[in-house]
C-alpha cells in the first residue's frame, strides 16, 4: 500500500517538474520512482492511512490563516526591534510542559512557537517538554495557552 | 503598468524590506539566541512574499508550481533549521544574554 | 523591477557575510551561513526571472534543498562527532 502511493506521489512530482510529456521522459520517471519507493517506502507513509488522518489535514488546513496572520505580526515585531535605536529587547528562558503526546503535534507545535511573535523554541522532546527562548520578559513570554489548545485540537482524534 | 504587475511589485518589495531587516537584526542583536529570531521569522516571511510576489507576476502555470513548492519547502525548513541551530547551542551550554550586559 | 530587488537581496546577504566573518560562536556562522542561502534561493528565481530563464526555478528549488540538508548535516557532525 504504501509502496503504490509513494511511487505515485514521486510520478506526480516527477511530472511537475518535468513539464514535458515525451515518452522517454516519462519512461524514466515510471522507473525512477517505482525505484525510489523501492528503496524508501516506508518513508512517505510509515503506516497506514485512516480516517482520522483526513480529519486532522483538514483540521490543519483550518488552522494556517491564524498561522499566517501570526506570520506577519511577528514580522512585523522583529521589524521595530531591529530598527529602533534602542533596541528595546529583554531575553528570558521559558521552560514548559505542553501536553501533547503525539510527534507530529510537537512538531507543529515547535514550529508554530518558532513562528509567532517573541518566541522561538530552543528545546523539544518527545515527552513534551518545551524550551523557549523568550525576545520580551513577563506577560508575552508564556507562548500562548491558546497555541497549544490549537494545535491540541489539531491533534485530538488519536486518543481516541 | 496593469494592476497585477503593481501588486506583484508590493509583495516583491515588502519582502525585500523584510529580508534586509532580517539581516540588520542579526548583525544588531546581542547574542546568539536573539539573533535566531530574525533568522528565523524575518526570512521565511521575506522570501514567502518576494516569491509569492513572482507568482502573481507569472499567472497560473509550471512555473508558478513549482515556486510554491519553494515557498512551501521553505516555510517547513526554515524554522526547523534555526530550531536545530538552538537546540546544538543548548546542549553546548551557551547561557543567554541578559539585560544589563555588555552588547 | 526585479533587478532592484535582486541588488537589495544581494546588499542583505553582504550585511549577513559580515556576522559569518566575525561571529564570535561557530553557530553564528552556521547561522549566518545558513540566513545567506535562504537568500540565495530568492536571488536564484529572481535571475530566472531577469533573464527569462525558467530553469533557473530547478537549480532553486535543488539549492533549498541542499542548504536545509547541509546545516543540519553540519549540526549532527558537531554534535555527535561523526556522521553516519
Amino acid at each position: 500500500m504504501s509502496f503504490v502511493l509513494t511511487s505515485i506521489v514521486m510520478f506526480l512530482f516527477w511530472m511537475l517538474l518535468s513539464e514535458e510529456f515525451t515518452f522517454i521522459l516519462i519512461l524514466s520517471g515510471l522507473v525512477s520512482s517505482l525505484f525510489v519507493s523501492f528503496i524508501s517506502h516506508d518513508l512517505l507513509f510509515g503506516r497506514a492511512i485512516d480516517k482520522s488522518d483526513i480529519v486532522r489535514v483538514h483540521r490543519f488546513i483550518r488552522y494556517l490563516p491564524w498561522l499566517l496572520w501570526q506570520i506577519i505580526i511577528s514580522n512585523f515585531d522583529i521589524a521595530y526591534r531591529a530598527l529602533h535605536p534602542k533596541m528595546p529587547i529583554d531575553p528570558c528562558i521559558v521552560r514548559f510542559n505542553s501536553e501533547l503526546k503525539s510527534e507530529l503535534g510537537i512538531a507543529i507545535l515547535a514550529n508554530s512557537i518558532t513562528l509567532t511573535p517573541g518566541t522561538v523554541t530552543v528545546m523539544a522532546n518527545e515527552k513534551g517538554d518545551f524550551v523557549v527562548h523568550s525576545i520580551v520578559k513577563g506577560d508575552k513570554a508564556l507562548p500562548g495557552i491558546d497555541i497549544q489548545a490549537k494545535v491540541k485540537k489539531i491533534e485530538g482524534v488519536m486518543d481516541v | 503598468m496593469d494592476i497585477r504587475t503593481i501588486v506583484s511589485g508590493v509583495f516583491l518589495f515588502t519582502g525585500c524590506f523584510f529580508m534586509f531587516v532580517a539581516s540588520i537584526g542579526i548583525i544588531r542583536f546581542p547574542d546568539f539566541y536573539s539573533r535566531i529570531h530574525p533568522a528565523g521569522k524575518g526570512d521565511t516571511m521575506g522570501q514567502a512574499m518576494v516569491l509569492i510576489g513572482l507568482m502573481i507576476y507569472e499567472g497560473f502555470s509550471f512555473v508558478s508550481l513549482k515556486l510554491l513548492i519553494i515557498v512551501i519547502f521553505i516555510l517547513i525548513a526554515n524554522p526547523t533549521a534555526t530550531h536545530a541551530l538552538a537546540n546544538a547551542a543548548y546542549v553546548a551550554g551557551l547561557k543567554p544574554w541578559k539585560k544589563g550586559d555588555k552588547r | 523591477m526585479f533587478d532592484v530587488a535582486a541588488i537589495i537581496i544581494v546588499l542583505a546577504a553582504a550585511l549577513v557575510l559580515y556576522r559569518a566573518i566575525r561571529g564570535p560562536m561557530v553557530c553564528d556562522r552556521v547561522l549566518a551561513v545558513n540566513v545567506i542561502g535562504t537568500k540565495t534561493v530568492v536571488l536564484l528565481a529572481l535571475i530566472g526571472f531577469i533573464y527569462k530563464r525558467p530553469y533557473f526555478l530547478d537549480i532553486a528549488l535543488v539549492y533549498a534543498l541542499i542548504n536545509f540538508i547541509a546545516t543540519i548535516a553540519f549540526l549532527k557532525y558537531r554534535e555527535m562527532g561523526r556522521l553516519d
